[in-house]
């Protein structure tokens, strides 16, 4: 199971549909942001199963993946401190009370 | 002789009782673990059990890498996911956690056409990758060697320029999360324009605007 390519890529889909739900279906803006992570996460995952079976394309699904990383830590710098400016003003962390981003 | 990770262990052939390799029995143990602690991550009730779970479900996203033979991967996902964003996350959720609002209603009223989102996402994805024939999809995989990833980063030419744009945009990153999270005394209603004295006072969130 852990030698074929499908078990790794249906195991990423699963981990991507557990974050597209949780962006979706939750109201609070951090979990949101985790979810986004769960979904980067997903997609690193499909990137180094395919690069653990081929040969040629090895090192670039690492570096890819060690490239996404850096993108999710950016990411989610800038989001979290949106996440918090907005906290300042609105004093709750549920996107739907987000109804004008001034009072 | 069991194969992969545990090649250099003494271990009989297949697992006892189960007569499944030892790398099947890992990779089933922490995808359930993966998949569980994500599951736990979006459908928690408590905010920081959440945060908490999600840093288990890195770990065992980090084990998997190691089963697909990818080291360098797994350390970077143990640097950067468990020991950066995971604090990152944990810290703000515990500057935004109100004590006012009953949080119990996690999801929102729409919350079941996501989860009918989500699950055509799953399920286009796995009809496409099952019904794929990939090259090489049964294999011994291979161990990637850390300097290969070095050398095609930094020598080949061809990922400079995206290392060069990473490094900008993580430190436009770092400057752009301070200005936002910033603390802006003039945009607090209520409060008097403050002084410089003031100013300097450190940023205290003990004074909450109660009326907003």
């Amino acid at each position: 199971m852990s030698h074929s390519l499908d078990a790794y890529l249906i195991l990423s889909a699963l981990l991507f549909g557990v974050g597209t739900f949780g962006f979706l279906g939750r109201r609070n803006a951090i979990a949101m942001l985790m979810s986004i992570e769960l979904m980067l996460n997903a997609v690193n995952l499909a990137a180094v199963a395919f690069g653990a079976f081929t040969p040629e394309l090895q090192a670039h699904a690492a570096l890819i993946a060690l490239l996404v990383m850096a993108v999710a830590a950016a990411e989610a710098t800038v989001g979290l401190a949106i996440v918090i400016a907005i906290y300042r003003n609105r004093r709750t962390p549920l996107v739907d009370e987000y109804s004008s981003m001034r009072e | 002789m069991p194969t992969g990770v545990l090649a250099d262990l003494a271990l009989p052939p297949f697992v006892p009782f189960l007569n499944w390799a030892w790398d099947d029995l890992l990779f089933l143990l922490l995808a359930g673990i993966m998949l569980a602690a994500a599951i736990f991550v979006v459908v928690g009730r408590n905010i920081v059990r959440s945060g908490v779970a999600m840093m288990l479900c890195f770990a065992a996203l980090a084990g998997i890498y190691v089963l697909a033979g990818a080291v360098i991967v797994a350390a970077a996902q143990v640097l950067i996911y468990i020991g950066a964003i995971s604090i990152l996350v944990l810290f703000a959720i515990m500057l935004t956690q109100s004590k006012s609002g009953p949080l119990s209603l996690v999801f929102h009223r729409q919350a079941w056409a996501g989860l009918l989102a989500a699950i055509g996402v799953v399920v286009l994805l796995v009809i496409s990758v099952v019904n794929t024939e990939w090259p090489l999809a049964v294999a011994d995989r291979l161990w990637s060697v850390t300097d290969e990833v070095a050398l095609l980063l930094f020598s080949d030419g061809l990922y400079v320029f995206a290392l060069q744009v990473i490094a900008v945009l993580l430190t436009a990153a770092v400057v752009g999360g301070v200005f936002i999270a910033k603390r802006e005394d003039s945009a607090d209603p209520g409060e008097p324009a403050p002084t410089t004295l003031e100013r300097v006072r450190p940023p205290v969130d003990a004074a909450p605007v109660e009326t907003l």
